[in-house]
This record gives C-alpha cells, sequence and structure tokens, in this order.
C-alpha cells in the first residue's frame, strides 16, 4: 500500500513536471510576442526592450523556466517594475491586470470551489440515486422517468440550461438575483441565492451522465451470481443492494466522476461565462484573450494539479470500494 | 462462450418469435451474439424510432446540397430586405414563411433552415470521424495497459494523466490559433476543410482518455477472473485474450461510452465556438449558430429555439439509440 503511494506521488509528480514544461514551451511557441500585448500600438521600441528584460524574455528558455519554478518553491525578487519581491508560490507578475497573479488566483479560486463542490454533491447523489432506483426498479414507470431525465439532460447544453434558467427565475419571476459571488463566511445566504442556478444547471446535466452509467454497470451487476448468491444466503436486499452490488457497479462511476470533478475544479469555462461569475476559468479564457502569459501558465498549472490530485484518489478509491481490484 | 441459463431464455424467445428470420432448419439455432442482438435491436421500439431519426439526420448532413438545389436559398444568401430597421426579421417568429421555413438570422439575413441542413452535415461528420478515433486510442491502449500492466500501464497511464491534467478547454483556445497561423501565416485565407480538421484533431489529442481509463478499469477488474485464467492456462495468446476474452465482456461500458462520445462531440464542438475559437463563420455549424443566437435570447426566441432544438433532438436521438443498442447487445440482458 505505502509502496503504491509513493509511486503514485512520484508519477503524479512528474506529471507535473511535463505539464509546465509543456505549457511553457506552447505558449512561448505562441506567434505572438506576449510583449506586445501589454504595452499597446504607440510603444516606443525602448520601452518595448525595457519590458522584454523585466519579463526576462531575452534569456534562455531554460533559465527562464528555472527561475519561474523556483519561484513557485522559494519566491524570488522580480523587480520594481513588477512589484518588488515575490513570495513563495510566486507565479509571476501580469502586467495586463497588474497585479502579482498569486493574488488573482487567491482571489477567483474561492469563486470556482463555491461552484464546484456543492454541484458535484448534487450531481452524485442525484446520479447515482436515480440510476440504482431505476435498475432495481427496471421497466416500472419510476425507471422511465429516471432514464427520461437523465436522457434529457445528457442531450442539453450548459449554456442554453443557463440561458434559460436566467431568462425564468432571475428576468420573469425575478425570485433570484443576477448570479454573482459572495463569501460563504460574509453572507451564507447571499452565497447561495447567487449560486445556485449555477449549481442547478451543472448537476443537471452532470447528474445525467451518472445516472446513466450507474443503471447500465447495476443492472449488469444485478445478474452477477454474487448476487444471487448473497439473497439465496438469506441476506435481506438493502444489504445486498447497498453493500455488495453497488460496490461492484460504483468503480466506473468512481473514474469518471473523479474525472469530471478534478477537471472542473480547474475552471468551469461554460458554466462561468454563461452565468458571468468571474472564476479560474473565465480568468483563463480573459487571459488567453489578452496574451497574458503568466497568468495562463498559473491557470493551466492549478488545473493540473487538481485532476492529478482527483486522478491518485480515484485509483486509492478504487481498492478501497472493490474489493477484487488489487493495488500493485 | 457458453450458453447461461438467462441466454437460453432469450434464445427460446427468439425462436418462439414468428417475425424471426429463421433459417429453414427446425430445432435449436445457434446464432452468434452479433445476430441475437440485431434481432433485439429490431424488437426494440425505441431503438427503431431513434435509429430511423438518426439515419434521417443522416442522410439529411449527407444530401445537403441536393437540398440546396431543392430549396433554392444557399446556406451564404442574404436576405437583408426582409429584416426591419433595427435588423430584426420582419413577421411572426423570427420571420418564418413559405420561403424561410425557420425564419432568417438577425442582421446577416441569412436563412436558418439551410445554414442549420449545412450545420448538421459538419457537426456530424466532425463527431464521428472524432468518436472513432478517439474510441480506437481509448479501447488499445486502456485494455492493453490494463492487462500487461507492469511498465507499459505505468507510461500509458501517466501519458493518460498528462492529457487529462491539461486543461481542455483553455488549451484549446490557446493551441487553435496558433496551429492556423503556421500554417497559413497572419492574412492567409483559412479554408473550412482545414477548421475541420483542426477541431477533428484536437478532439483527437484530448478526447482518448476517459475511454482509456473506462476500459483499463474494466479490465483490471476483470484480469483476475477465472475465464482469463483459464484462456491463459491453454495457451491462448495476447491477443485472443484481450479481443476474444476481455473486451467482449466489457461491450456494454465502451457502447455507453461510444454513444455519449459522438453527442459529446457535437457539444464540444459547440464549447469551442462558445468561448470563441471553434469554426469561422464561413463554415455552418451547430455550435456556431447557437453561440450567435443566444445573443438574441429576449429579442428573438425563435433564432434561439430552432438551432437548440434542432441539436436538442440530434443529440437525445443519439443517446436514445446508444442505450438501445446496450440493451441488445449485452448478452446478459433477458430483453
Amino acid at each position: 500500500m505505502s509502496r503504491f503511494l509513493i509511486k503514485r506521488l512520484f508519477s503524479a509528480t512528474l506529471t507535473l513536471f511535463a505539464v509546465s514544461v509543456l505549457t511553457f514551451l506552447m505558449f512561448f511557441a505562441l506567434p505572438r510576442d506576449p510583449v506586445t500585448s501589454i504595452c499597446s500600438k504607440n510603444c516606443n521600441p525602448e520601452r518595448l526592450e525595457r519590458v522584454r528584460d523585466d519579463l526576462g524574455l531575452n534569456d534562455p528558455l531554460i533559465s527562464q523556466y528555472a527561475g519561474y519554478m523556483k519561484g513557485i518553491v522559494t519566491g524570488r525578487d522580480l523587480g520594481s517594475a513588477q512589484g518588488g519581491r515575490c513570495d513563495a508560490p510566486c507565479l509571476g507578475w501580469s502586467y495586463v491586470t497588474n497585479e502579482a497573479v498569486s493574488d488573482t488566483i487567491a482571489r477567483v479560486l474561492p469563486v470556482t470551489l463555491s461552484i464546484v463542490i456543492p454541484a458535484a454533491i448534487l450531481w452524485l447523489l442525484l446520479g447515482v440515486g436515480l440510476g440504482m432506483v431505476s435498475a432495481l426498479r427496471r421497466g416500472t414507470w419510476l425507471d422511465r422517468l429516471a432514464i427520461g431525465f437523465s436522457l434529457t439532460g445528457a442531450s442539453l447544453q450548459l449554456y442554453f440550461v443557463g440561458a434559460v434558467l436566467l431568462l425564468v427565475f432571475v428576468y420573469n419571476l425575478r425570485l433570484l438575483p443576477v448570479p454573482s459571488y459572495t463569501s460563504l463566511f460574509d453572507n451564507p445566504a447571499k452565497w447561495a441565492s447567487g449560486l445556485v442556478l449555477a449549481w442547478v444547471a451543472l448537476a443537471f446535466l452532470f447528474s445525467a451522465i451518472y445516472a446513466r452509467l450507474s443503471r447500465a454497470q447495476m443492472l449488469e451487476t444485478l445478474s452477477e451470481d454474487f448476487v444471487r448468491t448473497a439473497r439465496a444466503k438469506g441476506l435481506a436486499k438493502p444489504a445486498v443492494y447497498g453493500r455488495h452490488a453497488l460496490r461492484a457497479a460504483i468503480t466506473p462511476v468512481v473514474t469518471i466522476a473523479g474525472l469530471d470533478v478534478g477537471g472542473a475544479l480547474g475552471g468551469t469555462v461554460i458554466t462561468e461565462t454563461t452565468f458571468g461569475i468571474q472564476g479560474l476559468g473565465r480568468t483563463a479564457v480573459d487571459a488567453v484573450k489578452a496574451g497574458d502569459l503568466p497568468t495562463i501558465m498559473a491557470t493551466v498549472l492549478i488545473a493540473a494539479v487538481f485532476v492529478v490530485l482527483a486522478n491518485a484518489l480515484v485509483d486509492l478509491l478504487y481498492a478501497a470500494i472493490d474489493p477484487r481490484v488489487r493495488l500493485r | 462462450m457458453s450458453l447461461s441459463p438467462v441466454e437460453g431464455v432469450a434464445l427460446a424467445e427468439i425462436e418462439s418469435d414468428p417475425d424471426a428470420i429463421a433459417p429453414a432448419a427446425k430445432g435449436v439455432v445457434g446464432r452468434s451474439p452479433g445476430q441475437l442482438a440485431w434481432l433485439r435491436l429490431r424488437r426494440d421500439r425505441t431503438a427503431v424510432v431513434s435509429g430511423v431519426l438518426l439515419v434521417f439526420f443522416l442522410l439529411l448532413g449527407l444530401s445537403a446540397p441536393l437540398i440546396e438545389m431543392a430549396y433554392g436559398i444557399g446556406p451564404r444568401e442574404q436576405f437583408q430586405k426582409l429584416l426591419d430597421g433595427f435588423g430584426m426579421p420582419l413577421g411572426y417568429a423570427g420571420g418564418v414563411t413559405g420561403d424561410h421555413w425557420f425564419g432568417l438570422e438577425p442582421n446577416l439575413g441569412r436563412d436558418i433552415f439551410i445554414r442549420l441542413i449545412y450545420g448538421l452535415r459538419t457537426s456530424l461528420f466532425i463527431a464521428f470521424a472524432a468518436a472513432l478515433i478517439t474510441a480506437t486510442i481509448g479501447i488499445a491502449l486502456g485494455a492493453l495497459a490494463g492487462y500487461l500492466g507492469g511498465w507499459l500501464d505505468a507510461v500509458i497511464n501517466w501519458i493518460t494523466d498528462l492529457t487529462l491534467a491539461m486543461p481542455f478547454l483553455i488549451i484549446a483556445l490557446a493551441l487553435t490559433p496558433t496551429i492556423t497561423l503556421r500554417f497559413y501565416g497572419e492574412r492567409g485565407q483559412v479554408s473550412s476543410a482545414f477548421g475541420v480538421g483542426v477541431l477533428i484533431g484536437v478532439f483527437a489529442i484530448f478526447g482518448w482518455t476517459s475511454t482509456a481509463r473506462l476500459v483499463r478499469g474494466q479490465v483490471i477488474a476483470l484480469r483476475e477472473r477465472e475465464f482469463v485464467e483459464a484462456a491463459k492456462a491453454s495457451g491462448a495468446g495476447l491477443g485472443h485474450i484481450i479481443f476474444r476474452q476481455l473486451l467482449p465482456n466489457i461491450w456494454a461500458p465502451i457502447l455507453v461510452s461510444f454513444s455519449l462520445a459522438v453527442p459529446q462531440f457535437i457539444t464540444s464542438e459547440a464549447a469551442l465556438s462558445f468561448i470563441g475559437v471553434g469554426l469561422s463563420d464561413e463554415t455552418p455549424s451547430f455550435g456556431r449558430m447557437i453561440y450567435d443566437s443566444l445573443d438574441f435570447l429576449q429579442t428573438d426566441p425563435a433564432y434561439v429555439f430552432f438551432p437548440g432544438i434542432t441539436i436538442f433532438a440530434l443529440v437525445f436521438a443519439f443517446n436514445l439509440f446508444g442505450d438501445a443498442l446496450r440493451d441488445a447487445l449485452d448478452p446478459k440482458s433477458s430483453r
């Protein structure tokens, strides 16, 4: 077990390293010089050269990369034009927003967390619950209703659902305020009412996939011999379905859930754009459009960290949930 | 494959069915799992309806130029005379008339119906190409990694992790213009075939991972089972174990994931348009149309409605058919 953990940790670190190198190369290969977007059209060559020097763009690529990485681990001095000393998780200085990138991230990360975590809880409960119920009550009206719900959800588009929700609940019925982010610790009621539409839209669309998958898996498992054996030896139905069948059926669901939650934490681009909430995803899109290199790097790296962590967690959960899986 | 009791029942059911195309021989007839699935599929009403709908959509997409000839209006023709001073189409429901079945686009005044037909072609082509490519890559890598384990598993798993760790939308947003610029330079006229190709390429690079992980997880759960051991003990090679022993057992999740992949790529294409990459305005596509239409949600809801409902119907039909296919192909299902 501990050997598995160490191996997993090692490969996770390697992945993050590769992601950082790839993004670094990719964005330096961008045909647009990052400096031109920083200073606008009537910018004299001297100033352009100075900015390029400040950003370290005249250094060789390897030393630029090393400097960036050193900044994340120990912090570094960026020069007076870029806010001077930059402390430990230093992600650089953005000329577009004129602030340290770590400050931007610290501002937008709680927004994305507040959207994704409640939505994920909602969609997992709803999806797996519906899938189980419809598998156990196969062929009844309940099954048809659940299938209908999940098929509709899986066939809809987030921005379409989002637009309709906005139109109905915000503009027509005026039941909810225009979506916005308030800190949970400042005002929980406002926090919830500002984000509830995003949760509902995300949960509706995502739970559909989970309902389909867990229904398919549950049906498959219910026809297994061990389920019949468990019933035959006199075990009560809830114990058979809840403890034996669900555990065997849920492994693929856990895989997808890990991927989805990890990916969503890195920024729910479409959701944030639809509802006009400034989280990680929208920040990343803005940064790409403005050619704001340090911010792009930071958002991509953070998204990668979330996905890598979620993946490692899924592998551990596999062994905990499905007794047939052996870690090696 | 041995006859399980359930399969026996299914066989008996089909035997008693007068509609079944029974060979002349009497008594128990051997049928391959594929034949059984086809029979089940034909008897499933949902499958038939959604299948017919899909074929209809496919034909519509494939015969787009023929429809243009019959309809008499091209996808790039503009009808400015039929718009009012604010660029909104005259008449009811976004300008629906006998000439323009689904009305006109605000501002440009192009015919929505013929653009939808061409958009259908673009979206279907992209989605099918991307789904086929990604499923092939995903199944091959996932099965190898899951069954062989060891260093190969470690490497494939690592590449999967790496691909998954890259945020798709953000990378695609940054990558697509870069690739296009590399090939065309600042001023070059980008052909629509190239744009479609880049999209399929981006989907292929990022889309195979979920299938690979799914297949790998399933294979890991199966590889310790007796039938695999038995095959190995009787001297079966790697290809036999993977293709004949393991893959037939995980058809259901693979098919569910493929049936989800096609509409997902239709959706992804739309999502890319939504954040500003995707195809240019020259190439009609669902994503582009919906993205453009959302600005008119309050002023011209019909413009949102037509592409929105069409894409919903298409994706819905895919999902229904995928489900029915799953039930039909699953040798354990006794429907």
